[in-house]
């Protein structure tokens, strides 16, 4: 285990009903790094990620076991209060949602349900800075109060990374962000993603592997469940261990 | 690769299939506005007569004989009225012409008079016209309903009566003016006195229980079921059984009221109150079934969003989830409430039915709803009353109506883009 690492999964079986979707994975996950989850559609990536936050928990039929640790603490003990991981882990999702609500009221809201600014004047800071880094701010500065849905579907995804970087997590997990953006939103959130990681320990789910080359330092390749490969993103792009790895990234499985 | 360029005959056969069923939803459009129009038509020329009514003006004599200067109010006013008709009419001496004369004006003359005399005290020692709301068949002449072609007994009124109706008319005394006692009057025995404000009260206090109750409790209930509850074979079956009960007859609904609110509980008998709850027992699951589908059709998305800040499952619901729904939730209540506002047969079974003449201002006084009303006058005798049930359905419509603008606008202002 490095010793920096911040997530550490050790094994960790997710079952939707009587089906396996994860078969004992163990990964460490390094602190203010990017780390991408590669594979092939439907090997467990987005569970893998769910499990960090919990999200899992909202599906009835999924049961996690093992051990899932964020900075020395089981996230799955009986006393973690999952209100609380979920300000800790922050998620962005693949296709962006943000609340039918203003620009403005989409980034404070997650500060105000954890009350993390008194008053209205260190609101308005927090979520200036919250833009700020999400690269959004001087293009809404002018019109935060108009809903952020009507932003472009880039804009839109920077909003959902505001909004989740607002609330200051250790963690903040991407799945699949650009998938449903074009190239130049892409570049953009990519530039962004290259960012935040002085603050933040990002872990990105990513199709494109030109992506996970770009953003990533560390990568992790998962096929039909398990976990097959990790280590520093070059060392995986350029001399994969695992014949699997091989043929993943040279596109002869996927 | 195939041929692009179909065979003619199939290609016309498409397009005139086309064609053809376009014309078939236009019919179907057109006779359905054409029920809409002759049903609402027909109400509209039976109740305008409603609207209106007739005054004749008599000149009464409040001299000292007739009205003690010192104590005007033991007066008695009615008889001062016929007197003055008397006066108006000297032929009329046999005691049938007399009640003759007596029934041209309505059974109020004497509280008209009182309350003229207190409005105006200085009239008193001398004489004065004074304005009375004419009878219900000197109404129906007044406006032209009364065919005088018929030969006499086979109308209403005499020859003698129309003469001297006639009579007042070219002397100027007879006006026809808006009928505001309709809307400010409870139910009377009298077609003319009859006014629809204590059955609208009724109906609006009914329905603001049935209101106060219906939504919180189905909200609360389609909330919990559609956001909390485990789905299980139990929470399966409540469904079930939700969906049932919106198609339970209403008067089903009634005859559980009159045991257990009534009979039961002792509450009071003909009340908004317990109408209300009948009703809301309709209501709820049509309210239920409707927040739970509009629950449902809120993205997940914006649920997977709000967990994912930290946000409680009870915040994610109260800050994200119902609000987009209401626009749906408010349109299913005012399904509910147009619903319960047309209902009758539960009211009769715990006792709206009654003759209300007091217009109730608590919801434990006895009232009666719109509907009922409306049963009512189709029921009596008196031909005055046909107008008065038409009109009275235009109230109902009218209330319909505005409920149904509140709920749009309502709509409007919480309608929100995702
Ligand atoms: N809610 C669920 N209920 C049942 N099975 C599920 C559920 N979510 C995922 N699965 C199953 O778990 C397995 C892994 O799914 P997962 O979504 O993690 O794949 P993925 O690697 O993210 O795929 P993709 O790249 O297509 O997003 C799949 O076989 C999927 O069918
Ligand atoms: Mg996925």
């Amino acid at each position: 285990m490095s010793k920096t690492a911040i997530i550490t999964a050790k094994d960790v079986d997710v079952f939707y009903g009587d089906k396996q979707a994860l078969d004992k994975i163990a990964l460490d996950i390094p602190e203010y790094k990017v780390t991408s989850l590669i594979g092939p559609s439907g090997c467990g990536k987005s569970t893998f990620l769910r499990c960090i936050n919990r999200m899992n928990d909202l599906v009835p039929i999924a049961r996690v076991e093992g051990d899932i640790r964020i900075a020395g603490q089981d996230i799955y003990a009986p006393e973690v209060d999952v209100v609380a991981l979920r300000a800790q882990v922050g998620m962005v999702f693949q296709k962006p949602n943000p609340f039918p609500k203003s620009i403005y009221e989409n980034v404070a809201y997650g500060p105000k349900i954890h009350g993390l600014a008194k008053g209205k004047t260190e609101m308005d800071e927090l979520v200036q800075w919250a833009l700020e880094k999400a690269g959004l701010w001087n293009e809404v500065k002018d019109r935060l109060d108009q809903p952020g849905t009507g932003l472009s579907g880039g804009q839109q995804q920077r909003l959902c990374i505001a909004r989740t970087i607002a609330v200051k997590p250790k963690v903040v997990l991407m799945d699949e962000p650009c998938s449903a953006l074009d190239p130049i939103a892409t570049a953009i959130i990519e530039e962004l993603i290259d960012e935040l990681r002085q603050n933040f320990t990002i872990v990105i789910v990513t199709h494109s592997m030109q992506q996970a080359a770009r953003v990533s330092q560390r990568t992790a390749f998962f096929h039909l469940g398990t976990l097959v490969e990790t280590g520093p993103t070059k060392n995986i792009f350029t001399s994969p261990e695992d014949e699997r790895t091989q043929n993943y990234i040279t596109g002869r499985i996927g | 690769m195939t041929d692009l360029i179909s065979p003619s005959s199939q290609l016309k056969g498409r397009k005139s299939a086309e064609t053809r069923f376009q014309w078939y939803g236009r019919g179907a459009i057109f006779v359905s506005l054409l029920f809409l129009v002759v049903m609402v038509g027909s109400i509209l020329t039976k109740g305008v007569g409603a609207f209106g009514t007739t005054n004749v003006a008599i000149e009464v004599d409040l001299g000292p004989d007739a009205i003690d200067p010192a104590n005007p109010a033991d007066a008695r006013f009615e008889k001062i009225v016929k007197d003055a008709l008397k006066t108006q009419f000297p032929e009329a001496k046999k005691r049938k012409d007399r009640r003759m004369i007596y029934g041209l004006l309505s059974n109020d003359m004497g509280f008209e008079l009182e309350r003229f005399v207190e409005a105006n005290p200085e009239a008193i020692g001398g004489t004065a016209t004074v304005w009375f709301r004419a009878s219900d068949d000197f109404d129906a002449v007044a406006k032209g309903a009364v065919d005088r072609s018929l030969p006499e007994d086979e109308r209403r009124m005499s020859d003698k009566e129309i003469a001297w109706i006639d009579q007042l008319t070219e002397q100027g005394a007879v006006e026809r003016t808006f009928n505001w006692s309709f809307f400010t009057n409870g139910d009377s025995r009298e077609p003319e006195l009859a006014g629809i404000l204590s059955a609208l009260m009724g109906s609006a206090l009914t329905l603001l229980v049935c209101f106060c109750i219906s939504f919180p409790v189905a909200i609360l209930a389609a909330i919990y079921l559609e956001e909390f509850a485990p789905k299980n074979r139990f929470s399966d079956l409540i469904e079930v059984n939700i969906n049932n009960l919106a198609a339970v007859p209403s008067i089903v609904f009634g005859l559980l009221g009159l045991s257990m609110f009534l009979n039961t509980f002792g509450m009071p008998r003909s009340s908004p109150l317990v109408g209300g709850l009948v009703l809301s027992l309709m209501t709820l699951p049509t309210i239920i079934i409707a927040a739970r589908a509009s629950l449902r059709a809120v993205p997940p998305s914006i649920r997977e969003a709000a967990l994912g800040m930290g946000a409680s499952p009870v915040q994610a619901t109260f800050h994200h989830v119902a609000p987009l729904a209401l626009p749906g939730i408010l349109t299913g209540t005012i399904v509910g409430m147009a619903q319960a506002l047309g209902e009758t047969a539960p009211l009769l079974m715990i006792g709206m039915v009654a003759f209300i003449v007091d217009v109730p201002d608590s919801i434990l006084e006895p009232a009666t709803a719109l509907p009922v009303q409306i049963f009512l006058w189709a029921d009596a005798p008196e031909r005055a009353f046909v107008e008065k049930t038409s009109a009275a359905i235009i109230v109902l419509l009218l209330f319909l109506v505005t409920m149904n603008i509140i709920a749009i606008l309502l709509r409007r202002k919480f309608e929100k883009r995702f």
